[in-house]
């Protein structure tokens, strides 16, 4: 494969306050296998040396685990494949295409700068319960509550989550179900997550709903961008779980 | 903490015969550990550390920089215990700090096989496997926590691999004979990540805990002169606002991580950097074996000039696959599949026949570079040779089946076929070495507290536990180690005794960093030069990996600090950095790092040019057998070397002036419990 010339539009906003829009750049000599971040690594070199400020984007591990990037390119969060946005290569694009480059788009994700949006939703999230109460050098040996292999493995499916937001840019109605049901799912297979099952899914919920995250009405684009594959069944899971809360009088 | 008397030792031959590049100062030694047999110290120190009394926890503080597992651990502890914590990560989130990205496992003596392990035993292939080059004190206490980080990880809801019984599994990682790696697939360090993550955001929830996104420190408050000086606190940016901020605490931790990044490419984050640390070693902490870089073996290699970081893969595909390059350049650029066997040099397999392809990883590196070098490497040509071996499966498929190595391998093939557009069940794989791990850090004591009283540096900022070379599987564990179980046990003991103090925002020590951080920043935009941060960055980066990488040797030492010296000058006059510092400005950020960067690599190449031993990860020409294998030299070199800041001299002041030369203080190491030896894999 030889090295492409692309129509770059992406959106520029220099602050929370500020109107953004699209701005229009050309790239040449790209290089297939490139990474699309070392894409804009090049085009962001090209801007400074002629003293246009560069683009500010989220990366840092850029092995697809940190679930610091994320980018809606030309109208898919994290592009065309099943990845994250920095596991993505040029060799998915075709010479002389047009590419619309834009921040994940949901009212609970406020834009910084450019293509940088402040997730913090969803540490908030998990503070309000998406964790296993046990304080240091509390713990039994580990050995003490056996788990079976399948509610493990379930549980480490639904753990794979890596935070980057992809299901909620993806959402018609940006909900942060998918990131909420993982949770929910990865500790409520274990034994550990039992005594907090029930406060755990009210609480989140109440702040997954404060943020001004929306409701799922199972369309799944979550599950079909999520870049680690986590499925729709974990709201199923949710919401079983928040039925049982309420049955129980939470 | 430094010993009245001054060294009149070896070392002073070699500091004249580098031309004050360096100066040697007193001795010194950890003071915090207790005697007696080893297996009694950490007991005993814990219950001689005094006690804060809970009603009294609430009114101190303690700011921990850094939310890997070794901060993120101690930040929720901490919190738990009452103290009042403020958190802070560069990132936009705790959970993403770079520890996630650990792959393989995490050492426990917990010896559940019923195969011989034992804390004894950890403790034995650490201080082996990091060439005896560590304190022995700190790595039994390493082993003899381990086991209960399990315990905990469990407890929280970490999910480890389990067997069908329901209980936990085990693997031989890194070419130990026991099984004793925990693991949760190819995920270890995101799944230990997420645990400690949860148990922070626990604590920020009940208020014990403030959590700082999106700040970066850069500069840490020190009050006092002498042996009466403190770490009171940090000067931060909120990398948002741009706003320099003031938080002062009775006292500080710094678990920033390490600084592979100064060789620009590396397995790092884009983000990994020195400055917390350097910040604090420019105040006086001292910086220990800063030369000791880990590199890994099994990584993509480069495929051109615009690569920003390299891909790990896990050192597990050496128990199957085969690695080889064609005995002759001819056929470095042909098809491999068509190479015959007979034109094939499986070349560690011919030199170390007893442990072939699963020989440790600072040597399967470095015969990598060998074999480059010599014009044998395969893939895209690079600079100006081939960086490339065969890593190849072709046999493991024809021995198990394509699906039993699909379910060992299957997503590091999927990694590899994703980042390079190859399939490797088809064609080998191409691998090459790549900056992995520093074992190099701030230096500090038994209690972890740095050359700095009230400064504590915990994870793989310190130095403290892998001597020259790092096992697999013994990162995680140090991190979670230091986090969760160390660390809250010494710091009570400085924090019943620290003094209260009356520094405000506007005490002269306050004031002075807070100036000198406003300084730097408004430098860096006013140069307006013709050349990007990231230029800056990569020349550097080639320059350390040239010369201070795989094999060191004087010349090319003497050559890199050169180099370095003439590019740092450049830099502060010709680099470009565009915007405002009152915005999100990710120019100026990489700049302050570039800018420490700069400074850290000069530091790594004088302790590697005084280092005149092979040991671990630094290999030196001048020092090596017959057979081209690491000489150490432990009459002259078994000693931790930490070094001291010195300011430039003469005109050269303020922002960007640089460094003088450092002073060399030498902390023996002593081997009461083990013998040494020197390693050997033929």
């Amino acid at each position: 494969m030889s090295n492409m010339n692309l129509t770059l539009k992406i959106w520029r906003q220099a602050g929370p306050q500020d109107k953004g829009q699209l701005v229009t750049y050309r790239v040449t000599d790209i290089s297939p296998d490139m990474s699309f971040l070392e894409m804009l690594d090049v085009l962001n070199e090209e801007l400074n040396a002629k003293g246009e400020e560069p683009i500010a984007f989220d990366s840092d591990c850029r092995e697809g685990i940190c679930g610091m990037c994320g980018l809606m390119i030309s109208g898919h969060a994290h592009g065309p494949e099943k990845t994250t946005t920095c596991q993505l290569h040029m060799r998915s694009f075709k010479d002389g295409e047009t590419i619309t480059v834009e921040p994940w788009r949901a009212e609970a994700f406020p834009i910084v700068r450019d293509l940088v949006v402040d997730r913090g939703a969803f540490d908030r999230i998990i503070q309000s319960g998406g964790f296993i109460s046990a304080n240091t050098g509390a713990a039994p040996d580990a050995h003490a509550a056996p788990v079976p292999k399948d509610k493990a493995d379930r549980a480490f499916m639904a753990a794979e989550c890596i935070g980057c937001g992809a299901c909620v840019a993806a959402c018609p109605n940006a909900s942060g179900m998918l990131f909420m049901g993982a949770k929910i799912t990865h500790l409520g297979e274990l034994p550990q997550g039992q005594p907090e099952r029930d406060a755990r899914v009210v609480s989140m919920v109440n702040q997954h709903d404060h943020e001004g995250f929306g409701g799922c009405t199972n369309i799944g684009e979550c599950s079909t961008a999520c870049p680690k594959g986590i499925p729709q069944d974990v709201i199923s899971q949710l919401n079983k779980d928040l039925r049982t809360a309420m049955k129980n009088g939470r | 903490m430094t010993d009245k008397t001054t060294d009149s030792g070896s070392g002073s031959t070699a500091a004249s015969m580098f031309n004050g590049m360096y100066t040697e100062g007193a001795r010194i030694h950890d003071q915090k550990a207790p005697d007696g047999p080893i297996e009694k110290k950490w007991t005993r120190r814990k219950f001689e550390a005094a006690l804060v009394n809970p009603a009294n926890r609430r009114k101190m503080s303690v700011i921990i920089v850094g939310t890997g597992l070794a901060g993120g651990a101690a930040a929720a502890t901490l919190g738990e215990a009452g103290y009042h914590v403020k958190s802070f990560c560069f990132q936009d989130s705790p959970r993403r700090a770079h520890s996630i990205a650990a792959q393989g496992g995490i050492n426990a003596a917990k010896n559940y096989k019923e195969d011989g392990d034992s804390i004894q035993r950890l403790f034995y292939d650490t201080v082996k496997g990091g060439d005896y080059r560590s304190r022995e004190d700190n790595v039994y206490r390493l082993a003899e926590v381990s086991a209960n980080i399990i315990d905990q990880c469990v407890a929280q809801g970490v999910p480890f691999a389990r067997e069908y019984g329901g209980l936990l599994d085990n693997r031989s990682f890194g070419g130990v004979q026991v099984s004793r790696t925990f693991y949760a697939r190819g995920q270890t360090g995101q799944q230990l990540l997420i645990g400690a993550y949860q148990a922070l955001e626990r604590q920020v929830g009940a208020g014990t805990v403030e959590q700082f996104t999106r700040h970066e420190m850069l500069e840490v408050i020190v009050d006092g002169e002498g042996e009466d000086r403190r770490a009171r606190g940090i000067i931060a940016r909120d990398l948002v606002t741009g706003e320099i901020q003031t938080h002062l605490a009775d006292a500080v931790v710094l678990a920033s991580g390490g600084y592979g990044n100064v060789f620009f490419l590396s397995t790092n984050a884009m983000g990994s950097n020195v400055t917390a640390s350097w910040r604090a070693h420019r105040k006086g902490a001292y910086m220990a074996n800063p030369c000791y870089t880990q590199i890994h073996p099994t990584c993509i290699p480069v495929s051109g000039e615009h690569q920003s970081k390299l891909t790990l893969m896990s050192e597990s595909l050496r128990n199957d696959g085969r690695i080889w390059v064609p005995k002759n350049r001819e056929d470095c650029d042909k098809d491999p599949r068509q190479i015959k066997e007979e034109d094939r040099d499986y070349y560690l397999e011919r030199i170390y026949p007893a442990f072939g392809n699963l020989v440790p990883r600072d040597i399967a590196s470095r015969q990598a570079k060998n074999v480059c070098d010599e014009g044998r490497g395969v893939g895209p040509v690079v600079g100006d040779f081939r960086r490339g071996v065969y890593l190849d499966f072709a046999d493991a498929i024809k021995r198990l089946g394509r699906a039993a190595v699909e379910e060992k391998y299957g997503n590091l093939f999927d990694m590899y076929a994703r980042i390079t557009g190859e399939n490797p069940y088809e064609t080998p794989m191409r691998i090459y070495p790549a900056v992995h791990y520093v074992m190099g850090g701030l230096w500090v004591d038994y209690d972890l507290s740095s050359s700095i009283p009230g400064l504590f540096v915990a994870g793989e900022a310190n130095f403290s536990d892998h001597g020259a070379n790092r096992l697999g599987a013994s990162a995680l564990m140090q991190g979670l180690a230091d986090g969760y179980f160390v660390l809250p046990n010494t710091i009570r003991d400085y924090l019943a005794k620290v003094p209260t103090s009356d520094l405000t925002e506007d005490s002269p020590a306050v004031v002075e960093a807070r100036q000198a951080v406003a300084e730097r920043t408004e430098r860096f935009l006013a140069i307006n030069g013709d050349r990007s941060v990231d230029s800056f960055h990569r020349e550097l980066g080639n320059i350390m990996w040239e010369y201070c990488g795989m094999e060191r040797s004087e010349e090319g030492l003497l050559k890199a600090i050169d180099l370095i010296r003439g590019l740092r000058d450049e830099f502060w006059r010709n680099v470009r950095v565009l915007g405002a510092a009152d915005t999100l400005n990710q120019s100026l950020e990489k700049a302050g790092r570039v800018a420490d960067f700069l400074e850290l690599g000069e530091l790594m190449c004088i302790d590697a040019l005084h280092r005149r031993e092979s040991c671990g990860g630094h290999f030196r020409a001048e020092s090596q057998t017959e057979d081209g294998e690491a000489l150490r030299h432990d009459d002259e070199f078994a000693y931790v070397a930490a070094w001291e800041f010195t300011p430039p001299s003469g005109e050269q002041e303020g922002v960007g002036a640089g460094m003088g030369a450092p002073v060399l203080h030498k902390e023996d190491l002593v081997y009461e419990f083990i013998e040494l030896k020197q390693r050997s894999y033929k």
